[in-house]
């Protein structure tokens, strides 16, 4: 077969699969507050603490990831050996706990930084490069943890702060997805790779806000590439918007022609109940990720939901760029999972 | 032609104003009722501790040194078993005016860094959150003595 370049490419920024990759097994671990949520029980496993008998949260951090991709190939009865490539990626500076996972793994590896957003990129980069026939099956990976992503970005965890409303909680999990050339389950049948979209929002405790325009954007040009009817997917969820943003995004969706209610959802509103005191709602590379690799491909094979798309969300400053007075560039990539 | 530049600033504004729409209204009320009655009791807290030394025939300025010194370590330790934090969620402004969330910063930063070392890590971080309040602590001071040395003579 001969490619001409760009021949998978569809309108301004999506792609179409012609052989679409599919997921052939998933696993999901996360922390114990996410394993208090309503989802609790859809995970393949909840830690009992933070640090894991770990002598530090980032240990703890990065040992969490390396064991969610060991379990996933599990279930395919696959070692870490057996994948060709590893793509992952995490909040942490230098990505340390990607490249510390994959020391252990031994996988071929390339790390990914999408601050938030990170599943969903390392999705479409996996689907690439299987339908590009570069390889046959790979690992796409993402975690978080809360206590390293609150040192690093914010304040030491013991320091006396009153969160605002606005305000989310990093989660603590990480998702891995088995992508094959060849299987059964679930597909990836399409991507939109997003813009970097800045409205100028400068609250580094309002995320939501930050990151909303670049969903709602990558929402419209996804249906507008593929000439999609609005009600298309059964289910489109973005990454880790918490309320407000979710709110927003929905608001966008409108002014672009688009029926947010029933089908739009988000994960960072989903992963906790109110009461659990996460204020907006989760966020992280590990929220949307176990969001996917816990109760929503679940329910894709069995057939509640039969098409998704997720629409990884992220926001890309620095706690440097911020105390320079930057505002908060945001970006949303896409992965359309379809079942059959 | 299209002025790019305006239009953007167009779309910021536009945006902005709809975030405030749907962001909740921040809870001053009830921030300040909550920070009053905690930075209150603190303050009590101390008071009482001030006076039962004095009733045990400490000299004022003595009660008052051993009265700070009292609650730099409640705090301190009440930090180390992570009950401030959960405190200071609620109390916000309460838990960290008084003395005692001068002491919660610097020991939460000493744990914090713990990891990394004694001398990178706590040696090189404890003042990560304090820092400021001493740098601006110890400028003002400076300059009100210099005011005082001029207005003596």
């Amino acid at each position: 077969m001969v490619v001409t370049a760009g021949e998978k490419k569809k309108g301004l920024q999506t792609v179409v699969f012609t052989n679409p990759p599919i997921l052939t097994s998933w696993a999901s671990i996360v922390g114990p507050k996410e394993g208090e949520g309503p989802w609790g029980n859809s995970f393949d496993r909840v830690l009992s603490d933070y640090l894991t008998g770990e002598a530090s949260w980032e240990k703890a951090e990065n040992k969490m990831l390396q064991e969610a991709v060991e379990l996933a190939l599990s279930k395919n009865n696959l070692l870490a050996k057996d994948a060709e490539l590893l793509l992952a990626g995490d909040l942490l500076n230098q990505l340390a706990s990607s490249n510390f996972a994959a020391r252990q793994l031994k996988t071929p590896f390339l790390g990914l930084y999408g601050a938030c957003s990170t599943m969903a990129e390392s999705l479409i980069i996996g689907a690439m490069l299987l339908d590009g026939g570069f390889f046959r099956r790979l690992v796409a990976a993402a975690c978080s943890h809360h206590y390293t992503a609150e040192r690093q970005f914010r304040f030491p965890t013991e320091q006396g702060v009153q969160p605002s409303p606005s305000s989310q909680w990093t989660a603590t999990g990480a998702g891995a997805v088995v992508l094959e050339a060849q299987g059964s389950g679930p597909r990836i049948t399409a991507a939109t790779i997003g813009k970097v979209v800045d409205l100028g929002q400068t609250d580094s405790s309002n995320m939501g806000s930050a990151m909303a325009p670049a969903a709602a954007d990558t929402i419209k040009m996804h249906i507008a590439d593929l000439n999609y009817p609005s009600d298309y997917y059964d289910l489109i969820v973005t990454g880790d918007l918490g309320i407000i943003g979710m709110a927003l995004t929905g608001q966008l969706m409108v002014k672009d022609g688009l029926v947010p209610a029933p089908y739009y959802s988000d994960c960072g509103v989903l992963l906790y109940d109110e009461q659990q005191g996460v204020n907006a709602g989760g966020s992280g590379c590990g929220c949307s990720a176990v969001m996917l690799c816990g109760p929503l491909l679940a329910k894709i094979q069995s057939g509640e939901i039969n098409k998704l798309l997720l629409v990884g969300t992220g926001a890309l400053m620095s706690p440097t760029t911020s105390f320079q007075g930057e505002s908060i560039p945001g970006i949303a990539h896409a992965v359309a999972i379809e079942m059959g | 032609m299209v002025d790019e530049k305006k239009l953007n600033e167009i779309e910021i504004q536009e945006y902005s104003s709809l975030v405030q729409r749907v962001n909740p209204k921040p809870q001053v009320f009830k921030h300040s009722v909550w920070a009053f009655v905690a930075g209150g009791l603190i303050c009590v807290l101390g008071q009482i501790i001030n006076n039962s030394l004095i009733l045990q025939g400490m000299s004022n300025g003595d009660a008052s040194a051993s009265t700070a010194v009292i609650l730099i370590f409640l705090a301190a330790l009440l930090t180390g078993l992570g009950y401030y934090d959960e405190l200071a969620k609620y109390a916000g402004a309460g838990t960290i005016v008084p003395i005692t969330g001068f002491a919660n910063a610097i020991v939460a930063s000493a744990l914090e860094f713990k990891r990394e070392g004694y001398i990178f890590g706590v040696g090189a971080r404890i003042f990560a959150v304090a820092g400021p309040t001493l740098v601006f602590g110890f400028a003002v001071s400076t300059l009100i003595g210099l005011i005082r040395v001029f207005v003596a003579s």
